[in-house]
């Protein structure tokens, strides 16, 4: 089959590679029909995340058709010819994590778990396409792949929508979504946004659904400031103005009643000597990620207010705020989206009408034009927001 | 500890004290005047005692070998040197070269205690391994799937087959450096239902070991917390360090993870693989590893092959 592999630093390439087979009993093989790429995807591609290996498959964000399953997998759950929506957390749905509906902290699922565990004090889950400190499992952009525990994992889906309407069930929508519902809205809340890529616009549109008064996208791309624009949100563009005075005068001096940071490690800063400040430490490993819009967030935020974290990040950090979170009773709450909990109900959603996951689309290609599509979401070239990768 | 019994430098140590201690003991002055020291009270009462403690240290050598015993006799050594440096400080003059030799003798025989005592303590001494893991189901479920001793190999990524041989008895196989294996009986030493079970190697053991596991509920009836603990002997020198390379560079660490398969078999009724780790419990396997992509249909056989079971 096709796949899209990380060949190296900065460089991917559609290769042909062996077809996924079950390796455990409860897998399942999913003939894939669409596929994303994701902002995270940039991180691994960039090199920042530990643990890749030359000739990974990418991609965590797929869906298609079941054509195999194995022998331990309850067919009253999934069954050959389902048509699924598969969620980037591999959750085994009987540890307590998963109990506890944390399916990102599945205890079970990260065959890694020593290496996760070095990094991270405790290990998270396996997730497709996501470096071997997740677990080393085979990504999603390609034309198959295998799906561990698949009478836990995929979302099977009966409705009729197309594929770009469910497709993001399987994290960006999600994680958005999410990254609202952390921030305990209540109605007449300011909430503001750092980064308006797909998690940001769904953040944002998530946080409006749940009641918020206003929302403000934090961005330096007029094109992803006008996407928010265009769906009433005001936007603050950080290259040309101080965005803790930008964000006082929008609300009258309180600052953003909840923040939420959808950029993570690869932040950049509108102002060049605190960018150069962090790149520079990150340059030598004295860092492994710059953390701008989250010290930007905790700053600016009101008093008492709530911070959101579902922007990726892997390591250390420097200069982290902690007065202003300690001094000011800021609620700091962060997550790799616990996916499955969230797919059902926004499915619901989509089929009401409440949320159009389509519109963040910019971009659709087949699976072998990947690198390319690569290359226009990193360097942000065409207006790029999304893409959609065909595998038919 | 049995590879201490078996090695040729503590038993030829421990002849060699009794060798010394006996006729300290029962011919104290002429030991004396043989190395050309006076054989005044003084120094019968202390050749009986350096002879007492010969034997007891061929006693402890030759009978229950630990390397506390080698140590003791450095330190025997070091009070041997002290009193014949002494006695050749104030020598006079009779039977001095006897008396010279005799430090020189004692001297090499230190250097061959502390190489002995040094080689045969650390790595060839006992080490203690513990881990725990919380699992979500009752301590009987999880002390049933630990007790089907037979399962074990399924997650502990060393063992390659454990058999019952009797009641309380099993054989067990564990692969080892160099493509070989090294095995033994073991017996259940304690064993309480849902709560508690030990084992131990039997004599003859090529590594002795034993170990415990014991379930206790977790709080809030969350669960079972496991507590691992295992003890081995490896054997000392070159293959002693191969030994422990070959088992990690950290053993807890494969503890850890022979743990953590178990708490993924008992959970979800298999060891997770992925692309990246596909041979599941062979940690060895693991590293460095696969790239994260299907593997082609000559390396799934060759998985095949390791018989492990797909649960
Ligand atoms: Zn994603
Ligand atoms: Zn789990």
């Amino acid at each position: 089959m096709k796949a899209t592999c990380w060949t190296g630093p900065d460089s991917v390439s559609v290769e042909d590679v062996p077809d996924p087979s079950v390796l455990n009993g409860r897998d399942a093989v999913v003939r894939i029909t669409s596929t994303a790429i994701c902002g995270s995807d940039l991180h691994l591609v960039d090199g920042y995340v530990p643990g890749m290996q030359k000739g990974d498959i990418l991609g965590h964000e797929f869906m298609g058709e079941v054509v195999e399953v194995g022998a331990g997998v309850d067919r009253s759950k999934i069954r050959v010819g389902d048509r699924v929506v598969v969620p980037f957390p591999i959750a085994c749905g009987a540890c307590a994590a998963c109990r506890a509906r944390l399916y990102s902290c599945c205890e079970n699922s990260n065959p890694n778990a020593g290496l996760a565990e070095k990094v991270f004090g405790h290990p998270t889950a396996g997730i497709y396409g996501y470096s071997h400190l997740t677990g080393g499992f085979a990504g999603g952009q390609a034309e198959y792949a295998r799906v561990p525990f698949a009478d836990v994992n995929p979302l099977v889906v009966e409705s009729d929508l197309d594929d770009e309407q469910l497709l993001f069930l399987s994290d960006v929508l999600p994680t958005g979504y999410m990254a609202a519902e952390m921030c305990d809205i209540t109605d007449g809340d300011v909430v503001a946004v750092w980064g308006a890529g797909a998690v940001g616009q769904f953040a944002m549109d998530s946080a409006r659904m749940l009641g918020a008064a206003k929302v403000i996208a934090i961005d330096k791309e007029p094109y992803r400031l006008d996407m928010a624009a265009a769906q009433g949100y005001e936007t603050i563009d950080f290259e040309t103005v101080d965005v803790r005075s930008a964000l006082l005068d929008m609300t009258g001096g309180r600052g953003p009643d909840k923040c939420v940071d959808a950029v993570g490690l690869e932040a950049t800063h509108g102002s060049p000597h605190v960018d150069f400040y962090d790149r520079a430490k990150q340059a030598v490993r004295a860092e492994s990620d710059r953390p701008h819009a989250l010290r930007q967030a905790i700053t600016s935020c009101r008093s008492g207010g709530v911070v959101s974290v579902v922007g990726v990040y892997g390591g250390l950090v420097d200069k982290f705020p902690v007065g202003a979170w300690m001094n000011r009773s800021l609620t700091l709450r962060a997550g790799q989206c616990h996916v499955h909990r969230y797919m059902k109900p926004l499915l619901e959603r989509i089929e009401r009408g409440e949320i159009d996951p389509t519109r963040v689309i910019t971009h659709r290609m087949p699976l072998v034009e990947a690198p390319k599509g690569y290359e226009l979401f990193r360097n942000k070239r065409e207006n790029c927001e999304k893409i959609v990768l065909s595998a038919r | 500890m049995k590879t201490l019994r078996r090695d040729p430098l503590v038993r030829g140590l421990g002849l060699a004290s009794a060798a010394l201690g006996i006729p300290q003991v029962a011919k104290p002055a002429d030991v004396a005047r043989g190395i050309g020291v006076a054989a005044g009270p003084r120094q019968r009462t202390a050749t009986v005692a350096v002879g007492v403690r010969e034997l007891t240290a061929a006693a402890g050598l030759l009978a229950r070998p630990h390397p506390v015993w080698l140590w003791g006799r450095v330190g025997g050594d070091v009070v041997d040197l002290a009193l014949l440096t002494r006695t050749l400080r104030r020598h006079d003059g009779r039977g001095l070269g006897r008396t010279a030799l005799a430090t020189a003798a004692v001297a090499a025989l230190t250097t061959v205690d502390v190489y002995t005592a040094v080689t045969r303590t650390g790595k060839g001494s006992e080490t203690t391994l513990t881990a725990t893991t919380t699992v979500s189901n009752p301590p009987e479920e999880a002390y049933a799937y630990w007790r089907r001793l037979e399962g074990l190999p399924t997650f502990m990524a060393h063992l390659e087959e454990v058999r019952r041989t009797g009641a309380t008895t099993s054989h067990w196989r564990a692969s080892a450096p160099f493509g070989r294996t090294v095995e033994w009986d073991a017996e259940v030493t304690e064993d309480v239902p849902g709560s508690v079970l030990a084992w131990r190697s039997l004599d003859g053991a090529d590594i002795d070991n034993r170990g415990e596991v014991r379930f206790s509920p977790a709080p809030g009836g969350s669960g079972t917390e496991v507590h691992v603990t295992l003890r081995y002997a490896l054997p000392a020198g070159a293959l002693g360090r191969a030994v422990a390379r070959y088992f990690g560079e950290e053993p807890s660490q494969q503890l850890d993870d022979d743990l953590r398969r178990f708490k993924q078999a008992v959970e979800t009724g298999e060891v997770v693989r992925s692309e990246g780790a596909p041979a599941g419990k062979r940690a060895r396997g693991e590293f460095p590893q696969h790239p994260a992509r299907p593997l082609t249909s000559k390396e799934l056989k060759k998985l095949t092959k390791l018989k492990e079971t797909l649960s």
